[in-house]
């Protein structure tokens, strides 16, 4: 068994990739799939602490975690499509209707 | 044996989020997300947890992934469209130093939880999941799943209901004056 703190500074590492991704571009669908990066790393650190503990109730969080995130993702590319149909560009900077 | 695998995988794992995040193209991204995810389904098997694997593999590489490719073909992103602007350098800066001010944060607060009461959390370890023994891991998952969380589990079928409501909704056509019908 290899220590759990290997399987969770994994995590946060892939956690601060999705956060960087999320920071630095600019097109609306690379920062969705950075939030789904993000929340894979917790997933994962649920996991590991789901099994160096012995029991089974991180998994089932993951298993909601999950289905959550498809929902969202139907939902968020949706939203996405529209804003592209309707302002004809899917990078954040140029839908700024509501900056002052 | 399992350091060599997960030093493999978890590689695997982490220069390809790496090339999502600084790929050019979104299609690119959106393939190294896929083998991301198809790693990550690696490591939870390293983890004893085959059916969150299998799950995984379904769920984000079958049916999330499949949907973020269906958009950036109906997008149709042209070449001018996905290039970056040239002018964001101190953004760039500044989401680089947050990123590099908070995982080391993160690093600490495991390493700290780990030193107060590690031997507690590392010594169930050795000896695998108790229910694991007699019975496969979805068997488990399912026994726990309808016994303890099912009104989570209720809750989420009627929270997927009302997704696909929203994004019936959300992705109509709007009816345009002039299709009101052959008899005018």
């Amino acid at each position: 068994m290899i220590p759990m703190s290997y399987y969770l500074l994994l995590a946060a590492l892939l956690f601060g990739v999705g956060i960087l991704g999320v920071l630095i571009r600019r097109n609306a669908l690379v920062i969705f799939m950075s939030i789904e990066l993000m929340l894979n790393a917790v997933n994962l650190t649920f996991i590991t602490l789901s099994r160096y503990m012995g029991t089974l109730h991180g998994q089932i969080c993951v298993f909601f975690v999950m289905t959550v995130a498809a929902a969202e993702v139907a939902v968020g590319l949706a939203v996405i499509m529209m804003i592209f149909r309707n302002r004809g560009t899917a990078n954040v900077d140029e839908i700024n209707l509501m900056k002052w | 044996m399992e350091l060599s695998l997960f030093i493999v995988i978890g590689g695997i794992t982490l220069i390809s989020g790496l090339l999502v995040v600084f790929q050019k193209n979104p299609l690119y991204s959106a393939l190294f997300l896929i083998l991301t995810f198809l790693a990550m389904a690696g490591l939870y098997l390293l983890l004893a947890a085959e059916f969150i694997a299998i799950i995984q593999v379904i769920v984000y590489a079958g049916a999330v992934m499949v949907l973020f490719l269906f958009v950036i073909m109906l997008m149709n992103l042209d070449r001018e469209r996905y290039a970056e602007a040239a002018g964001h350098r101190i953004q760039k800066f500044f989401g680089l130093a947050m990123v590099v001010i908070i995982v080391p944060l993160i690093g600490l607060g495991i390493s700290t939880a780990l030193l107060y009461s590690g031997s507690q959390l590392g010594a169930k370890g050795g000896q695998g999941l108790p229910a694991a023994q007699n019975a496969s891991n979805a068997k488990a998952v399912a026994s726990l799943l309808f016994t303890d969380y099912l009104l989570p589990f209720e809750i989420t079928s009627v929270l997927l209901l009302a997704a696909m409501i929203g994004v019936v909704y959300l992705a109509r056509r709007e009816a345009k004056p002039d299709n009101a019908g052959p008899a005018q």
